[in-house]
């Protein structure tokens, strides 16, 4: 290893680029693997062009010896194993003088956007030195020098490719090996070995999970008791279902291909009507066209979860790029006076256990769900400590077998009536979107249609969500009012208020619908000022949150449309400066 | 689920409910629902162990008027609706109702690959060749001469043939129906309900208030002449030159029906955690 620098960093940031076929994505994957080996945490973020094969790509890491939910400022390193169109990462990938940057002379010279930030640059012949290695691929040299700069023990990089390119054979696996030792060897000529501070923290290291938001919440789907899916493909979503298609039969459930969306959520309302608890996974123009069985769902009082991993909108938008505007949608994007559950993961690991609560509160309320993740969260693999289950029992309230005068849609004190499955004797029903009297009778009398709505609304209002509505930390004047993907940059720049003396509280809402007005005040109790961070155009959970909630003191947006992620450093600016004002 | 020991068999009479049904005076639809509620009883079933499913549209209103489990779900998706509803709980008989706006027009796309997925269903089809419940419009079966006011003077469009697009995209039965005869329609519907895979009856069920002159099909219905075939060329053929009043099974194949192995699978979820492990 080469001599360490001076400082030791918190957290350390590499993007490792090319285009299509450099096998980035492998590299970046393989180097996340080697910081979980060595008891360090990161998350690779994934960012491509619109090519299906062969554009431009690029692994954005970052890496710390504590959890890490969201990519820093800047970054220390920037390896173009060639630089086909990395210019389009520009914006992606901020660097400064203090950043490095390696390229192969034999491509071309470095983008001059990047170039012009100062970052120091230092040629290294990928494709040659691999080429001296016969079967061995210049991305494993990438990896190897990206882990030598990383400060990564070369043990745990021979390690991981041990493991995965057993399959290759013996030569392949001695070649690469031999490549990522011939990169990590040149790392001390190019640059100083960064070095993390603190510790590894030995407890739990070994139960780690290696895992992406869409893994995690079609995980969190099962752990909740969801045995039936309908998938249509779609990108950023599809990794979901890909993931349960092997992953249901293994538990008794079972996933079906739809030939459209229209098809996927009428199929899981009525596989849910049978009494299976099911799920779908789509994104923004897909959830478009589910919005009107959702509304069956609704007024039929069907228990489904649509898992919405958001993308750049609208229309087909930038369909492999994340953006949080879907809230509007997902809150009011129903016709007719439709309560709804919204729920809104706010980490990698938080997809599993949220996604499991949307389970949980649609089976309870016999109510769609909708789970808010987003692309970001989506496609980025990160180290994390498991999740526990949420430990709420995921169950539906039934009738028994022949109960006598059974009303479907009774007027029951929590607004939940006992739902007859198929199979029950004595208690059959039409399940009806059309309104309904209590048993269940198409009516369109004003009487029936006030108390259905009414049922409909109390059963969500006064439902008991606990705490898990929020999470709420911290204190002080100033709150960061949140959701999903940006609570890791919202907590990171609290943290380094905190450091500049500046106080402030979080508060990243996981239930985005119903709202809960009470819980709100009690969390902003005092609070003088509350900054609303979100990651779109127009504001939406900021529009959403004044319209349900009387929010204390001055209060702010802050917000910006995708792709570009919400980073630590613009929301600490924000708070610095307001504080200051 | 299991049935009662020695329950006694339920009557036509005893799959309908007591709600009345909301259709015209002399409409189709009343004949093809005692046409249900015969084919049900005649095949043994319990009420709790079939489930009704429709779309939206006059027929569509069926489920809700038998003792069967109902599901009356969104314009043209009911066939979808019904493959997930199958799929998760294959145990169940599950049969389709619609009509020729919900399943051949909205839902056009939804009719093709469930006759591709074969999945065990009975989809029946009331064709009137009009939107009744909009109140007289054309439909995807309508002639294209025939004059409403939301296309005055006709459509101009040629017909949509359900039987021939069913064979060739994989309907397993294929069968042609009248609503004036709810005997001989009640035997069709068993015999496609008792036929694994898609089933598909098109059940010419006249609409007196739109298309007064359909009460003429009684005269002009006929039972096919030939018997059903398990060729789908040929069942083809015979349906695209037929005048479309051929009544029976035109076509019967033997496709496996599409059925995941739900329920089969023994692991515990937890079981799973072990692909995030480092």
């Amino acid at each position: 290893m080469s001599k360490p620098n001076e400082k030791a960093k918190e957290s350390i940031s590499i993007a490792i680029t090319g285009s299509g076929g450099a096998g980035v994505m492998t590299a970046g994957t393989l180097l996340l693997e080697v910081a979980a080996q060595a008891g360090w945490y990161g998350l690779m973020v994934r960012s491509s062009g619109p090519q299906i094969r062969g554009g431009e790509a690029a692994a954005l890491m970052r890496f710390s010896k504590s959890p890490v939910e969201c990519l820093d400022d800047r970054f220390d390193v920037l390896i173009g194993i060639d630089w086909q169109n990395i210019h389009r990462f520009a914006d992606e990938i901020p660097l400064d003088a203090a950043s490095v940057m390696i390229g192969d002379p034999d491509q071309s010279e470095p983008p001059e956007v990047f170039v012009k930030r100062g970052a120091r640059y230092t040629p290294l012949a990928f494709k040659q030195m691999a080429k001296a290695l016969p079967g061995s691929w210049p991305n494993m040299i990438a990896l190897g020098l990206a882990a030598g700069l990383a400060g990564l023990p070369a043990d745990s990089v021979k390690a991981v490719l041990q493991k995965s390119l057993k399959k290759g054979g013996g030569e392949k696996m001695a070649a690469n090996i031999a490549a990522a030792e011939a990169g990590y060897a040149h790392a001390e000529k190019v640059a100083a070995a960064l070095r993390l501070s603190g510790s590894v923290a030995a407890a739990g290291r070994d139960a780690r999970w290696l895992i992406t938001g869409n893994q995690a919440a079609g995980y969190g789907a099962v752990r909740g008791g969801v045995r039936f899916c309908a998938a249509y493909p779609i990108t950023p979503a599809t990794e979901v279902l890909e993931w349960l298609a092997p992953a249901l039969p293994k538990i008794g459930g079972a996933l079906v291909q739809a030939e459209d969306e229209l098809a996927s959520i009428n199929m899981i309302v009525c596989s849910s009507y049978g009494g299976v608890p099911s799920v779908t996974a789509t994104a923004g123009p897909g959830l478009s066209l589910m919005t009107e069985a959702i509304g069956l769902a609704v007024a039929a009082e069907v228990p489904i979860v649509v898992i919405d991993v958001m993308r750049g909108g609208p229309s087909t938008g930038i369909p492999a790029k994340s953006e949080q505007s879907d809230v509007s949608i997902a809150v009011n994007g129903l016709h007719g006076d439709a309560p709804r559950i919204v729920v809104a993961p706010n980490s990698i690991a938080d997809c599993v256990s949220a996604t499991q609560w949307a389970v949980y509160l649609a089976e309870a309320m016999q109510s769609p769900a909708i789970v808010l993740s987003d692309q970001y969260f989506g496609q980025t693999r990160a180290v994390v400590d498991p999740p526990a289950d949420i430990g709420l029992a995921t169950e539906r309230l039934t009738p028994a077998a022949g109960e006598e005068g059974y009303l479907r849609y009774a007027l029951t004190d929590s607004g939940i009536s006992p739902m007859a499955i198929p199979g029950n004797p004595g208690t059959a029903y039409t399940a009806d979107g059309l309104e309904h009297n209590e048993r269940g009778l198409p009516s369109s009398q004003s009487g029936d249609h006030i108390r259905q709505l009414d049922k409909r609304a109390k059963k969500l209002a006064q439902f008991d969500y606990g705490a898990r509505w929020a999470d709420i930390e911290g204190e002080g004047e100033l709150a960061v009012v949140t959701f999903g993907s940006c609570t890791g940059a919202a907590r990171e720049a609290l943290a380094r208020a905190a450091a500049d003396g500046i106080q402030g509280r979080l508060v990243s809402l996981r239930l985005l619908s119903p709202s809960r007005p009470g819980h709100m005040a009690q969390a902003l109790a005092g609070a003088k000022r509350v900054l609303v961070v979100e990651q779109n155009h127009t504001g939406q959970l900021y529009r959403y949150l004044r319209a349900e909630y009387d929010l204390p003191g001055a209060v702010k947006s802050y917000r910006h449309p995708g792709p570009l992620p919400m980073r630590p450093g613009e929301i600490h600016q924000q708070i610095t400066e307001w504080s200051r004002s | 689920m299991n049935t009662p020991a020695l329950a006694a068999p339920v009557t036509a009479q005893g799959f309908k409910s007591d709600y009345k049904p909301i259709w015209c005076p002399g409409c189709g639809d009343y004949s093809v629902l005692s046409s249900f509620t015969k084919a049900f009883a005649k095949l043994g079933l319990r009420p709790e162990n079939v489930a009704v499913v429709s779309g939206i549209g006059c027929s569509s209103r069926i489920p809700a008027y038998t003792t069967c489990y109902g599901f009356h779900g969104v314009h043209g998706r009911s066939l979808a609706a019904a493959a997930g509803l199958k799929l998760a709980r294959p145990d169940l008989t599950v049969v389709v109702a619609s009509g020729d706006g919900d399943g051949y027009s909205i839902g056009g796309n939804h009719f093709l690959h469930a006759c591709r997925r074969n999945v065990d269903l009975t989809y029946v089809v009331m064709d009137n060749h009009v939107y009744g419940m909009t109140k007289g419009q054309p439909s995807p079966t309508t002639e294209p001469d025939w004059d409403s006011k939301l296309s005055p003077g006709g459509t101009g469009l040629r017909t949509f043939n359900p039987l021939v697009i069913a064979l060739a995209a994989g309907a397993n039965f294929v069968a042609r129906a009248f609503a004036g005869d709810p005997n001989g329609t009640a035997e069709l519907i068993a015999e496609a309900i008792r036929t694994p895979g898609f089933s598909f009856v098109e059940i010419l069920s006249p609409c007196v208030t739109f298309r007064p002159e359909q009460r003429e099909w009684k005269q002009m219905v006929r039972p096919a002449s030939v018997k059903s075939t398990d060729d789908a060329a040929r069942a083809a053929r015979r349906i695209m030159t037929d005048d479309g009043m051929n009544i029976g099974v035109l076509y019967k194949g033997e496709r496996m029906p599409y059925q995941p192995p739900i329920g089969k699978g023994r692991k515990r979820p937890s079981d799973l955690e072990t692909e995030f492990a480092l």
